[in-house]
């Protein structure tokens, strides 16, 4: 991914009352990319969006979105990014097309436009059957889906996505995640911020972990997992019936194999590629009872946990 | 702003809270009808104004139209505005709005015409249907003077209205919980409309000037005395001698249209300036509020 850099915050700040919410916050995001906000609650993901959006002024540092200032240039800002709050809503009474159409109007979009867009959609986010059934009978999944058509009417170059899979199940997580996953084939750059990794991660190009309001630590997924696993990116955990010295030199003179380490029953195997097949087969050689190997692949999950003990 | 004042208005008009409001009017009206039908013939037709007896003329238990427009106002007013903010932000409406590419006081604006071109509608609505019926009634059609004090007083109950509907939207403004935005509301209106002028008021005041003069600083006096001028002409004192004793002595001299319009400006500019105050307050605290959802 190396395309121009479309979003980015310089030294961005926001304070509430005396607390710091956002802390000198640099950020990169390139175009067409899927960008991940990860963080705890707390960590300031909702403001750091709804400082891109112009929804709120930075107590310093500044913002930048396709070359505009949110601060200076909201209207602008908003004619062409697209935003899914955290607890979308929508008029009740009204239908899913009715309230897509008050949103197209107010962005100036013609009628007969507007309703050739909706269609395809509502058809696309896959609730195109229920477009003239008041929004007030829908499932959260289905408010969901249709709060990313909302983000999508205008078009947008950035759509900005606020916790999109909270409170989802499972099926529904994943329906978003695959329709987030398309998002930058329609020519969009997707800013999304989540505290659920393993979806993050199936979809994100490169993240930025946020902690109190700082960037912990902000790359491309594969720069991450390289990084936080110093040495290799499989770790493999062989568990026998009696460990002893000789074994860590059989495992050892595997080609491809870094490092070993005994711990307990347990062996820790620090590889450069899935050596599982390779290593089962030495330790059944050497005539030690093989009880069951794992292997580790470093997720996004470790990646934050690691950085979030040091953060 | 043309797009949410139409979806406001298109709101207003399909909801159950309007349609039981305009159920709550018209029955105003007829109940209006039937005190003048039963009380007009009671008043002496030698005063002229026939047809702004109408409205002024109570029945044998049944108040008179104007008391009942003044009991109502209010209330429509704060029904139209009491949740205008804090339920779009409880819906989680409000930031999927403003991140479109409009200005945020459009928002406000709006919703603000709306709620008076909703009021204006139903006021009007119900002067008309007793004006029209009435006319079939007593049979004596309006003169020009009855006509403009008729629309003279369809104004200041539009900026009656108007006001109450400002303050609750200050308060849908003030305050995240809709229960707490109508409750204070209708608090204020109670206060005012009721505990200000028939107990405080009097427990407190010495004399007739601090009387009158903190009787006016209730909007519900405001609106009283300037619809007893506008619509009882022969009530000079605006006020101090519309008790029924001290009118039947006064000699029939009723004022003319200019000096009614004179002695209400102050009312009427009064309520306009508690009107803007109210609607300038929750336009700054809109401007300047946060969005955020939690």
């Amino acid at each position: 991914m190396a395309g121009k850099i479309v979003v980015e915050t310089k030294e961005l700040t926001k304070r509430y009352d005396d607390v710091i919410v956002v802390d000198h916050l640099n950020l990169h995001i390139r175009e067409k990319e899927i960008f991940g906000l990860l963080g705890p609650n707390g960590a300031g993901k909702t403001t750091t969006i709804l400082m891109l959006l112009g929804l709120t002024e930075p107590a310093s540092g500044s913002a930048q979105v396709y070359g505009y200032n949110p601060t200076r240039e909201p209207l602008k800002v908003k004619r062409l990014a697209g935003y899914l709050p955290e607890k979308v809503g929508f008029y009740e009474n009204l239908t899913a097309r009715e309230n897509l159409m008050f949103i197209a109007e107010l962005n100036g979009i013609s009628y007969a436009e507007a309703n050739r867009k909706i269609d395809e959609l509502l058809e696309m986010v896959g609730i195109g059957e229920v477009a003239n059934l008041a929004v007030g009978k829908f499932s959260r999944g289905m408010k969901q889906r249709l709060g990313i058509a909302d983000a999508l009417i205008k078009s947008p170059k950035v759509v900005f996505l606020d916790e999109p899979t909270a409170g989802l199940d499972p099926e529904g997580i994943n329906q978003i995640i695959n329709l987030i996953a398309n998002l930058p084939k329609m020519g969009a750059t997707v800013v999304l911020s989540s505290h659920q990794l393993y979806q993050v991660q199936q979809v994100c190009h490169s993240i930025g972990i946020l902690s109190k309001g700082k960037t912990v630590v902000e790359g491309s997924l594969d720069q991450l997992r390289r990084e936080a696993l110093a040495g290799g990116n499989y770790r493999i955990e062989v568990e026998t019936a009696q460990p002893n010295p000789k074994l860590i030199d059989i495992v050892n003179k595997v080609p491809g194999v870094r490092k070993v380490e005994a711990k307990g029953n347990l062996l820790l195997v620090n590889a450069d590629s899935d050596l599982r097949a390779e290593i089962a087969k030495v330790i059944v050689q050497s005539d030690t009872p093989l009880i069951q190997m794992k292997i580790q692949e470093f997720s996004l999950d470790d990646i934050y946990m690691k950085y979030f003990h040091e953060g | 702003m043309a797009t949410i004042f139409r979806k406001e208005l298109a709101d207003y008009f399909t909801s159950i809270r309007i349609f039981i409001l305009f159920l709550l009017v018209f029955g105003a009206s007829a109940a209006g009808l039937f005190a003048s039908f039963q009380g007009i013939r009671g008043t002496g037709t030698e005063t002229g104004f026939v047809f702004l007896k109408l409205f002024t003329t109570s029945g044998e238990v049944i108040p008179s139209l104007t008391t009942f427009i003044a009991l109502f106002v209010p209330l429509i007013g704060i029904a139209l505005g009491f949740d205008a903010i804090n339920s779009e932000r409880a819906s989680g409406t409000l930031s999927r709005i403003l991140s479109q590419p409009i200005y945020r006081d459009n928002v406000i604006n709006a919703k603000f015409l709306a709620g008076i071109a909703t009021l204006s509608i139903m006021i009007l609505a119900t002067i008309l249907i007793v004006s029209g019926y009435g006319l079939r009634m007593i049979g004596v059609a309006p003169n020009a003077e009855e006509i403009i004090r008729l629309f003279l007083y369809l104004v200041l109950t539009i900026i009656y209205g108007a006001f109450w509907m400002g303050l609750a939207i200050l308060f849908s403004v003030l305050f995240r919980k809709i229960a707490t935005s109508l409750l204070s509301s209708i608090a204020l209106w109670l206060f005012f409309g009721f505990f200000w002028v028939s107990l405080i008021v009097p427990a407190i005041a010495r004399t007739t000037e601090v009387y009158l003069m903190l009787q006016r600083l209730s909007p519900h006096t405001l609106f009283g005395e300037a619809t007893g001028v506008l619509l009882h002409p022969i009530s000079r004192g605006a006020g101090l001698l519309t008790a029924g004793e001290e009118i039947s002595y006064m000699l029939f001299n009723p004022l003319s249209l200019g000096q009614s319009i004179l002695l209400v400006w102050p009312h009427i500019t009064g309520l306009i300036g508690i009107t803007a105050i109210c609607f300038a307050t929750s336009y700054v605290l809109f401007m300047k509020q946060e969005i955020r959802a939690t």
